[in-house]
């Protein structure tokens, strides 16, 4: 069994592309197969179950248009921590970011500006991602001019962003003063903003009653910048020089400070519109409690897409089809929804960890077989 | 493990020779995707002698000695051992290092595999099969004591592996092969991270323990140490046998010929060059090292275009700040660098390129080249911002082809292709992709040429063949009216190359010679620290 997938993949797929989704692809599957495993010593249906899932994701018009806008903001968040990797720096602060992003971008969209609804939306992006790019760009800075490591600035800069987004709609207690930017009207008494002005809505995209906004078609547009951005221009190789080698980047004239700035806020920008799109386009508000860990989830993303951004995409997909059918998979086969948060963590695992699949289908290690050289000799001139 | 395919073989069969045949390979062949990197290779080691496996990077010696060792399993070919009877062998089947340790055959790799924070006796039990359950390290360490008095390794085996200098620890990793009762012992290239001291005290090691009659492999591309520490050698090119002979009938240049397949120069000459002044000045400049401690200290220099200063010293007396203060990656805390001049002290790397300053990096993978990007990016590596390889924020994918493609050409870089990543080549095709990239391309912008080339070890690890293309490609660049600051541990190197040597110690520069007039023992005591 374990030969037969292993030679289907290998035969049916072409050899470099294979390479990149060959771990993922198995990673996957031998997650789902130990889920149902797992299903069972509990006594429930794994095929109910998965079915239930695949059902709730993709089974009708209005689920398919809920697991794509489940998928946005993961395909923001994976970019972002995907681009900061490829430039050898590891952004652990996308969940901060994301919140200064979205408090950002319901500042702009509660603003009544009295200008274009283009211009409205357009500006709300803006903000937001520039706040997502302040809040990634200051650990950069802190990088590049003091050597502070980003993985902990960043991590204390969630801390700061989300309690600082908290603190700007807080209502306030006894003799505290309000948020500025929480909702002013004294009927509200749920800490967050007002609705965000019609004008400063994403559009909505025509596809059956679910509300389908604009981002989808953002997130892939963003996709292929950072492609173009990493691998087609002057500046994407710098960047991949720094990931691969740093002394190397340096030696060739590569400015480290400059580069490290630029990268964190460009990722820094990608997660703050991860937060952008999810106010914009589904809450139409600020509130604190928006968010369900995409900050986090988007590491996860990145490392199954492998820090491609087609991959990115792709594993975004997956883990909106498996947050957007777990619901469903807990009416059809009374399998609680958490059973998924376990698949999803194995995934992971099994990526991390891809010795394991390596093991099972009996792969060989990635470069194994190029750690020969394949050149000798000063030549025969 | 799987050691049960055992046939014994007839005496006749074993070459006669007084030493006892301790081991023997025949028609050992291993291939490798699109390569084939042994091609029914024999090889005979006796006991009670020191053999050397010689041949160019990428010749299929590290291959044979892993299929000896267990970590490769030959394609086709038998491995005999000796099995204590007189003559006799047996055809041995070693499927793990684990399986060729418990036959006796132990290896010492060139990148040591030791715990830096355990002591000598825990990294020499660290693996052992069979240690019990309370450790006794004093009784190992009085083992240990007996075994490196007998073989005249000096060890404290209280002592933490951190403590031990690089030839110390190499005496460990052989003391570990010792204590597991280890007959056949093979090092690959143990003299590389050795000073000439070290080296020759590992020399008579060797012989300590050839007369203990164990089996020695010496895997090596240096002919002088093959010559003097080596009874017999087997020579190996692309993947075969070449010769097989003793030191004693042989001499150095008939070994590089075997090696090389055609004749080496080991001295270049010089043509004149008219001297033109001023291509590099450096004023009193002074800088710390990486940890904040004083490395360069008042080093004054002034290089005419087409003059080759060498730099001798010890290594770590401030020879690789000096690289980096002249190239831009290490900042000067006094002190002026001019290039052309232009002021360019303390500018940015950028900066230095776009002055004309090229740099061979001491550390060929570890700064020099990217080595998982591809050999096309790794030439481009410094012209890439300019056209025609970039046009605005676009990388040209044809002219970047293009482009590297001809560099490939032009410098002879064998490899597979542009696209291969720079990893895989062998040290010499690396050093030549470097050459190319510093001597061809420049800045990229077809403005400035080299005008400077700092270059730092640039034959270090590369067999004969290669050694004399660098030096023959610096050569060429200082007629072009390049001034080449040649930094070397290689006095040869220096003596044959340069036209001044300055000779630095403890971040100073002791004394600066004309290399005609210098003499081996002038430039010695000056390496020692003392002033001329």
């Amino acid at each position: 069994m374990q030969r037969i997938t292993s030679v289907i993949l290998r035969r049916y797929i072409p050899a470099a592309f294979a390479r990149g989704l060959i771990i993922p692809i198995l990673a996957v599957f031998t997650a789902i197969v130990v889920g149902s495993i797992f299903m069972m010593i509990n006594n429930y249906d794994p095929l109910a179950a998965y079915g239930g899932m695949l059902d709730g994701a993709l089974g009708s018009k209005r689920a398919i248009a809920r697991t794509i806008l489940n998928s946005v903001p993961f395909v923001f968040g994976g970019l972002s921590v995907a681009f900061a990797f490829k430039g050898g720096l590891f952004n652990i602060g996308g969940e901060g970011q994301l919140f200064m992003g979205a408090v950002a971008a319901a500042w702009i969209g509660v603003t009544a500006l009295g200008i274009p609804p283009w211009l409205h939306v357009f500006l709300s992006l803006l903000a937001g991602c520039i706040a997502g790019a302040i809040w990634g760009g200051i650990p950069g800075a802190l990088k590049a001019f003091t050597g502070a490591h980003e993985v902990i600035t960043t991590i204390m800069f969630n801390f700061i962003g989300i309690v600082f987004a908290g603190w700007l709609v807080s209502k306030g207690g006894e003799g505290q003063k309000q948020g500025p930017l929480v909702d002013p009207d004294p009927m509200n008494i749920v800490p967050r903003t007002a609705e965000i002005a019609e004008s400063a809505r994403l559009p909505l995209l025509e596809w059956g009653r679910e509300p389908m906004h604009l981002g989808i078609i953002l997130a892939l547009v963003a996709a292929a910048l950072i492609w173009w951005l990493v691998w087609k221009t002057p500046f994407g190789f710098g960047l991949r020089m720094l990931g691969l080698n740093p002394s190397a980047a340096r030696y060739s004239g590569v400015s480290v400070v400059r580069n490290t700035v630029i990268t964190m806020a460009v990722a820094g920008g990608l997660a703050g519109l991860a937060g952008t799109v999810e106010t914009l386009g589904r809450n139409y508000y600020f509130a604190p409690n928006f968010n369900v860990g995409y900050g986090f989830d988007s590491i996860a993303i990145a490392l199954l897409g492998r820090n491609h951004p087609i991959g990115v995409v792709l594993s975004a997909l997956l883990f909106g089809v498996m947050d957007a059918g777990s619901t469903r998979m807990q009416l059809n086969a009374h399998v609680p929804s958490e059973i998924i948060k376990v698949v999803q963590a194995l995934i992971l695992a099994f990526v991390a960890a891809n010795e394991i699949i390596r093991y099972i289908y009996r792969l060989r290690a990635e470069g194994e077989e190029e750690e020969v050289v394949l050149s000798t000799g000063w030549g025969k001139r | 493990m799987d050691s049960g395919r055992i046939t014994v073989v007839s005496a006749n069969n074993m070459s006669m020779v007084k030493l006892p045949v301790a081991v023997e390979m025949r028609g050992i062949v291993k291939r490798f995707p699109g390569v084939l990197a042994n091609d029914r290779v024999n090889l005979s080691i006796k006991s009670g002698e020191v053999h050397a496996l010689l041949g160019e990077n990428g010749a299929g010696k590290t291959t044979l000695m892993s299929a000896l060792c267990g970590l490769y399993r030959p394609d086709e070919g038998d491995i005999c051992l000796a099995d204590g009877s007189v003559g006799g062998a047996k055809v041995v089947d070693i499927g793990s290092p684990r399986d060729a340790i418990q036959f006796g055959i132990g290896m010492v790799h060139q990148h040591f595999r030791l715990v830096h924070n355990q002591t000598v006796s825990e990294n020499v039990i660290l693996g052992l099969a069979d240690t019990p359950l309370h450790l006794d390290l004093k009784s190992v360490g009085g083992r240990l004591l007996e075994i490196s008095e007998r073989y005249g390794l000096p060890v404290d085996p209280e002592a933490y592996v951190w403590q031990l200098s690089v030839g110390e620890q190499q005496r460990v990793e052989i003391l570990k092969l010792l204590f597991r009762g280890a007959e056949v012992l093979i090092l690959d290239e143990p003299t590389a991270v050795l000073t000439p001291n070290e080296a020759s005290e590992l020399g008579n090691t060797l012989r300590h323990m050839c007369a203990e009659g164990k089996a020695v492999v010496f895997i090596s591309h240096k002919l002088d140490e093959v010559m003097s520490f080596c009874d017999r050698v087997t020579v190996l090119r692309d993947g075969r046998n070449v010769a097989a002979l003793s030191t004693r009938e042989t001499d150095k240049k008939a070994l590089a010929k075997l090696m090389v397949g055609r004749e080496v120069l080991f001295r270049l000459d010089k043509s004149e060059v008219a001297f033109a002044e001023g291509a590099l000045s450096v004023e009193h400049i002074s800088a710390f090292n990486d940890k904040g401690l004083s490395a360069l200290h008042d080093v004054s220099l002034s290089l005419a275009g087409g003059e080759v200063v060498g730099v001798a010293g010890v290594a770590g007396n401030g020879q690789r700040e000096l690289a980096e203060a002249l190239t831009g990656l290490r900042k000067v805390t006094s002190g002026k660098v001019c290039v052309n001049g232009q002021d360019v002290t303390n500018q940015s790397p950028l900066r230095f390129i776009r002055a004309g300053v090229s740099h061979i990096p001491g550390d060929r993978l570890g700064m020099g080249l990217a080595g998982n990007l591809p050999v096309s990016d790794n030439l481009i590596m410094k012209a890439f911002r300019h056209r025609p390889l970039s046009v605005g924020p676009f990388l040209s994918k044809t002219a970047i082809s293009q482009f590297s493609d001809s560099l490939i050409e032009a410098f002879d870089v064998v490899t597979p292709s542009r696209n291969t990543p720079a990893r895989n080549l062998s040290g010499g095709n690396q050093q030549k992709a470097i050459l190319a990239r510093e001597i061809a391309t420049g800045d990229g912008s077809g403005d400035v040429g080299v005008n400077v080339l700092i270059a730092v070890q640039p034959t270090r690890g590369l067999d004969v063949g290669a050694t004399e293309g660098v030096r023959r490609a610096l050569l060429e660049q200082r007629e072009k009216g390049t001034a080449i600051v040649l930094i070397s541990e290689d006095l040869d190197e220096l003596l044959s190359l340069s036209d001044r040597i300055a000779v630095m110690h403890a971040g100073k520069i002791m004394g600066l010679v004309r290399a005609v007039d210098a003499n081996m023992e002038e430039i010695g005591l000056m390496m020692a620290g003392e002033a001329s």
